[in-house]
Parts: C-alpha cells; structure tokens; sequence
C-alpha cells in the first residue's frame, strides 16, 4: 500500500509515454496493490495447507516422541477401508445437496416476503437475521435443549395435532438427527442470504415490472420471467457461498451430536477433527483434509461447468 | 460518499489506537518456561473459583516461603486445557508446572512432555495416598493428585423404601438380578420418565469414566492390561458383550434415556428419575437439596465387584523446564496435609489421603460421605495405562454410543478392537 | 447512486390492508419462529438453574416468570473477566474488519480493473483457499506461526523477534486476506461502469486515485457485506484463540464460554454470558442495518 504513492507520481509523469509503456507500470502497481493480500493469503493459508497435505504422507502424531517418517499411500490405504470415513462423505453430500437448495429457497422467499414497502420492514429484516449474529456454539446448545424427547418442539407438534402425532427423539434418532441439523442449519443460515436476495432483486429494474403488469401477467409469469433471470448473478454469488458453507459443516455436529447417532451425522470435518484432536492422528486426520480437498475441487469445478453452460 | 470514507478511515484509527493500547496493556512476561526464578504453572481451572483459590494459595505461601523463585499461575478453562498444552508443547512453549488429567499421564509422559517426578516426600508420604491419586508410567512416578473424585448412585430413601427395595452397601452391594427388580420396580410406578439416570447425554471422557467400570465389573476391560498390546478378547469377549447387551437393554426396557438431557443432576433433583449414576461432585448439592433423604450408594456388583474409575486431576513438572529445581522445590512444597485438606473442601472431593480425610465433616469415618472414601480406596480401577489411553478411550466412547444407539453389540465392539488393535501396531505398541 | 427501486412494484395491485393481512400473518410467525431461540435464551438468563429444565417443556420456557433475577449475571462475573474479553473481541474484530476491507479491496481492484497477465489465474487460485476449512489446517499453522519473525518496536528501535504466540497479531494478521472478501469486492467493482476509470486516467488521475476517490466510495455496499461477513467469524472464533493465546488478558470472548463447562455446568450462567455477548452484536447490526442493507439494496451484489 505505501509502495503505492511513489508508483502513481511515476505513472503521472509516465503518462504521456507510450502506450506499452503504460501498460507495463499498469501491471506494476497492479502487482503492488494486490501483493498485501497475496502475501497475507500465502502465508497464512497457502503453506499451512501445503504443510497439512506433506503430514499426510508422513507417521506424524499429534504427540509422539519420535519425529515423524514418511510413509507413502498408507493413510489413504487406511482411509478407504475406514466405514466411518466413507459413511461421513455421504453425509457431506447430502447435507449440501439438501441444505443448497433449500436455504436458498428458504432465504429467498423471506426476501420476496419483505421486499415490499410496509411498515416495520426494518424490524421484520432485523429479526430475520439474529439467528446470523448469534454464535453457532450458542444456537446448537439452544437446538439440542429443543430438539430433546420432552423438549419444546415436540410440545408444539403435540399441540397443532391434537396429541395425534407424538415427535421423534429428533438428534438420537439416527433417521432424523440428520434432517434436524439440516433444519436448524438453514434456519441459522437464511437470515443472510436473504439480505443477499434482497441486494439482488432491488438490482433488477423497476420498468421491467412495470411492463410486466401492464401485461397484466400473473404473479408466477412474473417472478418466471422477470424476477429469477434478473437475479443470475445473486444466484452463483448465493449458491457459491452456501456450498461452501455447507461442506465445512462441523459446529453443529460438534456440539449437537457428535457424529451420531450410529455416524448419522458424521461429516468429513467433523472426522478430521476427532482424528487430529482427540485421536491424537495428525497425519491420518491430514489425509481426511487432502482427500475431502480434492472432493470438493471436483464439486466446484461441475458445478462451475454446470452454470456457464447454462449462460 | 467522501464523507463516509472520511468516517470510515477516523473510525479505523480510534479502532487501531485502542487496539494498541491493549496491546500495550498486556505485554510483557510473554516467555513462558522460567527465566530469572519465574516459573510458570498451568492449571484447568479458570471458571471454577474454588479449586483456583485452593491453587492461588499455595502459591502465594511457596513465593512467601523462599525468594529463589516466583511461580507464577496461568488458569485456562478445562474444556479447552488439553488442547492448549498440546498446542503449547507443539512450540515448545510448555510452562515448568502444570495439572496433568490423570488417564493422560502415560500419554505426555511418553511423548516427552511431562519429566518423572524425582521429588522426596515432603511432609506426606507418597505411599500414604490413594493409589489412583498417583500418576504412574513404567514404574516412573509423573504426577500426583491432591484428591479423587468418585462415582456413586444417588437416590431418594424415600422412594427406595416405598417401593421395598433394599439399601444397598458397600459390603453388600446390589446384584446384577437386584438392580434389575429395582429398576422394573421404579418403572412400574409410572412416576418416573426413566427411573435410571445414567448420563448419556454427555460425551468425550465421560464415557470411558463412567461406563467402563461397568465393562469391568462384566469382567471384560478396554484392552489387554497385561502385555497392553491386544484389545481382542477383553473388549469383544463374552464377557464384554454380555454388558454391551445389558447396557443397550437398560434402554430398550425404558429404564435409563438413550441420551440424557442436557443437565441429568437437575433432572434427577426434578424428580425426573429415581436413581442417579453420578459423580461425587454432585454430592453436596444433592445433600442441601435433599437432605436426609438421599442415599449415596455404592456401585451394582455385575459379577466381578464393584468398579468405579480413578484418578483425577494431577500435578506434574514438563521435561523442558528450564528450572528443574524449582518446579520440584514447589511440588514437595505443596505435599502438605493442609493443603490436602484445603483442596477437598474446597471442591467437595475425596481427599487423598486418610490424615485429610479425618479432618473434613463428612468424610470421616462415619460420616456422610464416607461411602465415597470407601469407593475410591475399595473399588476404583485406574483407566488403562498406556500413552493409547487418549486414542483408545475415543474409541470406546463411540463403540459404546453406538451400542446404546442400537448398533449390533458384536459388529459394533469387533470394529473397536480392529481400530485399537491397529492403533497400537502401527505405533509400535507405543514403545519408544 | 438511484434511490428508485422496484419496492412499490413488488406488491402490485390495490394495497388493500385485507389483501395484506394473511401476508404479514406470515411474516409474524416468521419473526417468532426465528427469534424463539434468542428469546428463550435471555429470558433462561433470569432464572435458576433448576427452573429453566423444568420450565423446558412447555411456553413457560419463553415467559419471565417465576423466579427472576440477575443472580447469573453477577455470577459471570465472578468467573469470568467478561469485560476484558469483551474488548478484547470487539478491538481484534475491529481491526481485522479494518484491514480487511482494505487489503481485500485492493486486491480485487487489481484484480478486476487492471489489465496484467495472470491476474485470472490468481483469481481462481484465491477462490480455490476457500475450500480447505480452517480446522483442518489449523495445528500446522499453530507451528508455522511460532516460527514467524516479528518486527518490534521499543526503545532502542526495531529489533527481530521470533514468534506469534500469545499475541493480539496472531489473533488478526491470518484472517485479514481471505478469499471471499476479494471476490466478493471483485464481483461488485466488475458493476462499476471502466469508463470511469479512462476517464479519470485522462484526468491525470493515478490508479490508487481512482481506488481511493471512484471505486471505493461508490462501494458502500460492497464493503458493508465484507465488514458483517468479516466481523462475526472474528467475533465468534474459539478453536484459534484457544490454541496460540495463553494469557488470560489476550482471551476473546468465545474462549470465556469455557469457563461455565465445569463438571456441572451452571446452564443459567451459560445463557446470561451468550446473551451478553450476543446482544453487542446484534446492537451493532440493528444500528447499521439500515445502511448496511439499504446501502446493498441500492446497488446490489452484481456479477
């Protein structure tokens, strides 16, 4: 950033000079004002992750006495025989192939919900979001209270059906521990994307509306025709960030279930947490990373393909 | 818009002028290891007021008691203690003092973060405590304790005595057909929504300490204790499965949650459930809450006696410390009766040895809590020593939730002996 | 910047308060379903103990009742500096917000409105950081950092340290850069119309000119959502802090919810401390939500 002020006095005099000339310091200060965050992101992100793939291939321990060995494939030949492993890439999966779409949706119709001028918008968006701000370790110890056998949501199923319906063990039930992390999961989630949507359907010009009701179409016709088109970009910006999001769930399970009940919540963060901490299996625990690394590469590389087919 | 920037930027420099002037507030004495006399000490104990004030006070008495060193305390939460020292020794940044949980000795003794306790007695002998108080690896001693804690069940006289159930004790506990009638018994009753409260809501080391006892007195155990290099046939046994299958019944039959709730001491003090497998640091609040009216029991006989775990948090010295006389000088400084006493009070534990039990009501021979005392010295049975410990009690502690859970009991302990079995092959069976 | 928006498109038809009511029904149960949780948090702050786990099953557990007081409050207190931690918190969010917004803007500048070669690359290899979630790299970094110089300033000028642990900069410097603030800036600055950019050049204008009088102040937007989506993760961190910061004065906030997992924990306790440090937040985004979304409203995030 200081390199910045002696670059542009240079540019100012360069400027009546040639056009590759320009060019040339054009690509210099560009270097220059991105060089803080490369560097940052470098240090910080880029060799960290190297290290944790080269420990992959390595015996390192969590604590040992003996300095770490290099060997080989081992850890991925254990890594595929591991059931739990496998079990918790599936539940990756189908815990962001759910959630995606469905915050997406979610969010989205909040934000169709409250773009409208009433009064009390600003509470209603305010509300919307303090799922957002309050502290994921907070909401699951509030989650796990009312997911409980006796606790509150099973009190108001019971109620809205007249005692005929009685609630599952939602988190110790292991064909529904996973759908009720789903569910808290966007509920702590839709709050921002909505905020997003709203970004993105007040981009969308006010004259397209107005000619579709000159039309008179439908409501339906509208949002078909005017409104999802006119939020492409929100769209890659939103499913990008819930995908994200979603692979690297693991504050939930932590806290909520551990990976239970019978690995129907284990996730591929969640294991390489238990491997490197409690286990004490750096190496193992870094083989998890590279692997899930290399997993959700693929994901985003389809899913990069996917969309600008459609373009 | 320039005006926002404008605010934008003055906004920052309040923010980085406050920041450093934190900073300034808090460095210094940021080297820990002890330099010129100081010497750091470690401990778990920040938010529990109690045992800190306990450890505060032996400190300021052994600074008062000599000038050669300093000790100075640093408190961290218990949640989070292990993983800071692991992190710390990873740099090695370990302080010269710190409390060691007790199953963990083995594994930082091995990994070279603790160095053996060469120290005299002080004022107690060491063979004067409870031999779980003392932290042993390969007939080294590491780390000692000022207390146990111990586990029990906990119930209403009361309840017992309407539903004719024999008040069990330490000589003549419940049988494995007792317990069983008692349970069908309270269930029958209606009144409670589980009439045994075990605490399967909580996790990590909880369920190595709690359940593992009851493997035990199954006659099964986490792994081989005598070569410590199979788990096959102790963990997968008949034995082993016959408490697997009893452990998984007691849910099926309605009498114990398959996950308790979030604070099982409340709900048993609710009234929620008739009897409560529990620590004895519910004791004392348990005692005000109900008085007279609660019983503390010692644990059911399922066979092969009444087990409880041992050992609970220790004091060790770290290899690289730089001032190894003082970190012992400290350690036999603390070895006095009073302090002994001071810390059972003051944590409502069982002290460790009989000279501080005598002076604390309810301990004594006699009183209230002497059936705890009776539990650790008669049944506690340290958890597995050796440095798998930490990667073998992981294991446990999910084959057994999934055994609750509904997993086949034989799959379900066969897959936690491969694990542990090649755990231990591929470190060498922890050689080293 | 337009204040024309499609708001009064949005709903068309004869705004009739009868059309309207099942709408805002929704929108009701909407706002109780996604503040039940906060409010059954603040009111079990209240209460003992014993009272919130038998209140848990029925609409008590919303309700103030029974018997109130700031009994947990005090007892935060008592356990926990909170008060420190809480500066603490609020100085290394602030300070990672800060500095993010400006190292990522600047990045993405680059990246979206200068022509050099590789810049597509180093885009995409940026986007690629994000797929590794920190927990995994976490414990090397704990190393890495430990070996890191430091350049310290005191009395006799600035001397070479070594080391990062236990420090307020070992809690900062690694989240300033991240990814998703830089494509996030760069994603808005592509909707910032280049003729602006030609024509300041001919102005005389340098490019950190342009940075700093065109682009920036036009993306207010762009650095509100960076600022909220730096701020809560810095806010919220625990696994970090509690791996490099040892003395008790450098602690962040969440590191404190540690200090009520006792043997047996004090569940009062844990919803007053949440709430005390839940309620500084949500402060916050109550006071600059409005320019925070309306700022995003007027613009909108564009690809």
């Amino acid at each position: 950033m200081t390199a910045a002020v002696p670059l542009r006095a240079r540019l100012r005099r360069a400027h009546s000079t040639t056009q590759t000339g320009a060019r040339r310091r054009e690509g210099i200060i560009a270097v220059g004002m991105a060089a803080p965050a490369v560097l940052l992101l470098f240090v910080f992100v880029v060799i960290p992750i190297g290290l944790a793939f080269v420990l992959a291939f390595t015996s390192a321990r969590l604590v040992s006495p003996t300095p770490a060995r290099f060997v080989g494939l081992r850890n991925f030949a254990m890594l595929a025989e591991d059931p739990v492993f496998l079990r918790s890439v599936l539940n990756t999966f189908v815990f962001a192939a759910v959630v995606v779409p469905l915050q997406a949706g979610v969010a989205l119709g909040l934000a169709l919900l409250i773009n409208a001028r009433f009064r009390g918008t600003d509470f209603f968006r305010t509300v919307y979001f303090i799922p957002v701000v309050t502290s994921m370790v907070v909401v699951s110890i509030v989650w796990t209270l009312l997911y409980q056998k006796d606790g509150l949501l099973n009190r108001v199923i019971e109620a809205v059906t007249f005692g005929q319906v009685e609630g599952p063990d939602w988190l110790n039930d292991p064909s529904t521990s996973l759908a009720a992390i789903v569910f808290m999961s966007v509920w702590q989630g839709a709050g921002f994307h909505m905020i997003i949507w709203l970004a993105g359907l007040q981009t969308i010009p006010a004259d397209l509306y107005e000619a579709a009701s000159i039309d008179g179409v439908s409501r339906w016709t509208r949002f078909r025709y005017v409104t999802w088109p006119g939020l492409r970009a929100t769209r890659t910006f939103v499913l990008i960030t819930i995908t994200i999001a979603a692979f690297s769930l693991f504050t939930q399970v932590n806290v909520m279930t551990q990976g239970g009940p019978l690995d129907s919540t284990t996730t591929v963060v969640y294991q390489a947490v238990r491997s490197g901490y409690q286990q004490q299996q750096t190496a193992y625990a870094s083989a998890i990373s590279l692997v899930f690394f290399v997993l959700v590469l693929i994901v985003s590389l389809v899913q990069r393909y996917l969309t600008r087919e459609k373009d | 818009m320039n005006a926002r920037t404008r605010r934008l930027a003055r906004a920052s420099l309040a923010v980085i002028t406050a920041t450093a002037a934190l900073t300034g507030c808090a460095t210094g004495g940021g080297g820990s290891g002890g330099q010129g006399g100081a010497l750091k000490l470690w401990t778990h104990n920040a938010g529990n007021a109690a045992e800190y004030a306990v450890v505060e006070k032996i400190v300021n008495d052994f600074n008062a008691s000599q000038s050669t060193y300093k000790v100075e305390i640093e408190a961290f939460p218990q949640g989070a203690y292990n993983d800071a020292v692991v992190a710390s020794a990873s740099s090695k940044k370990l302080p010269c003092i710190l409390d060691v949980d007790g199953p963990n000795v083995p594994n930082w003794a091995w990994g070279g973060y603790l160095a053996p306790l060469e120290i005299s007695d002080g004022e107690v002998p060491v063979a004067d405590q409870l031999p779980s108080t003392v932290g042993k690896y390969q007939d080294k001693v590491y780390a000692f304790g000022f207390y146990d804690v111990a586990l029990t069940m906990f119930a209403r006289k009361s309840v017992l005595d309407e539903n004719g159930i024999r008040i069990p004790t330490a000589d003549q506990p419940w049988t494995r057909a007792e317990f069983t009638a008692a349970l069908t018994a309270l269930k029958a009753t209606g009144k409670f929504e589980h009439p045994l409260e075990m605490g399967t809501g909580g996790s990590g080391e909880w369920w190595p300490y709690a359940y593992s006892p009851q493997l035990q007195s199954f006659g099964g155990d986490l792994v081989d204790r005598t070569t410590y290099k199979t788990a096959d046939g102790t963990l997968n046994g008949p034995e082993a499965l016959d408490w697997a299958k009893w452990f998984r019944s007691l849910v099926t039959d309605g009498y114990m949650a398959q996950k308790s709730g979030a604070s099982p001491n409340d709900d048993f003090l609710n009234g929620k459930s008739a009897i409560e497998w529990d620590g004895s640091w519910d004791a004392a609040k348990n005692v005000e809450k109900l008085g007279d009216d609660l019983v503390i029991l010692p644990p059911v006989d399922f066979g092969k006696g009444p087990k409880i775990g041992g050992a609970s948090w220790q004091w060790a010295m770290s290899a690289n410390c730089s001032e190894p006389d003082g970190a012992r000088a400290y350690l036999e400084f603390s070895r006095k009766t009073k302090y002994f006493t001071e810390y059972a009070k003051a944590t409502g534990t069982i002290p460790a040895t009989d000279a501080a039990a005598a002076q604390i009501p309810g301990y004594e021979p006699g009183g209230r809590y002497e059936p705890l005392v009776r539990a650790a010295r008669d049944f506690a049975v340290v958890r597995p020593v050796t440095p798998a410990y930490p990667f073998i009690a992981s294991v446990f502690e999910k084959a057994a939730k999934d055994v609750v859970a509904g997993a086949d009991p034989d799959s379900a302990l066969d897959e936690a002996v491969k694990q542990i079995d090649a755990n231990l092959k591929m470190n060498d069976f922890y050689a080293g | 910047m337009s204040t024309r928006s499609s708001q009064s498109r949005a709903t068309s038809g004869p705004p009739t308060a009868w059309r309207r009511l099942p709408v805002h029904a929704v929108r009701v149960v909407l706002a109780l379903f996604f503040a039940f949780p906060v409010v059954f948090m603040l009111v079990s702050s209240f209460k003992p103990d014993q009272q919130i786990f038998g209140d848990l099953s029925g609409p008590r557990a919303f309700l103030p009742v029974g018997d109130l007081s700031l009994t947990n409050y005090t007892a935060v207190f008592e356990r926990v500096p909170a008060l420190r931690f809480l500066l603490n918190s609020l100085a290394i969010s602030a300070t990672t917000v800060v500095l993010g917004i400006v190292v990522n803007s600047l990045a993405a500048f680059a990246l979206s409105r200068m022509r050099w070669p590789g810049r597509k690359l180093l885009l995409t290899l940026i986007i690629a950081t994000l797929i590794v979630p920190f927990e995994t790299f976490a414990l090397p970094l704990v190393w890495w950092v430990n070996e890191l110089p430091w350049l310290e300033l005191n009395g006799f000028g600035l001397t070479l340290t070594e080391g990062w642990l236990d420090t307020y900069r070992v809690q900062v410097l690694p989240f300033v850069a991240h990814g998703f603030s830089i494509f996030l800036f760069h994603q808005y600055f592509q909707s910032i119309p280049k003729e602006l950019d030609e024509a300041a050049l001919i102005d005389g204008a340098g490019w950190f000119g342009i940075y700093r009088r065109i682009v920036m102040p036009l993306s207010g937007p762009a650095i509100a959502t960076v600022a909220i989506l730096t701020f809560l993760p810095a806010w919220n961190s625990y696994l970090w802090p509690l791996m490099v910061v040892q003395q008790e004065e450098l602690r962040p906030v969440m590191v404190g919810i540690q200090y009520f997992f006792q043997l047996n924990p004090s569940w009062g306790e844990i919803m007053a401390y949440s709430s005390m440090i839940t309620v500084p937040v949500l402060a916050l985004f109550l006071a600059f939500q409005r320019s925070f979304i309306n700022s995003i409203a007027s613009s909108g995030v564009k690809g």
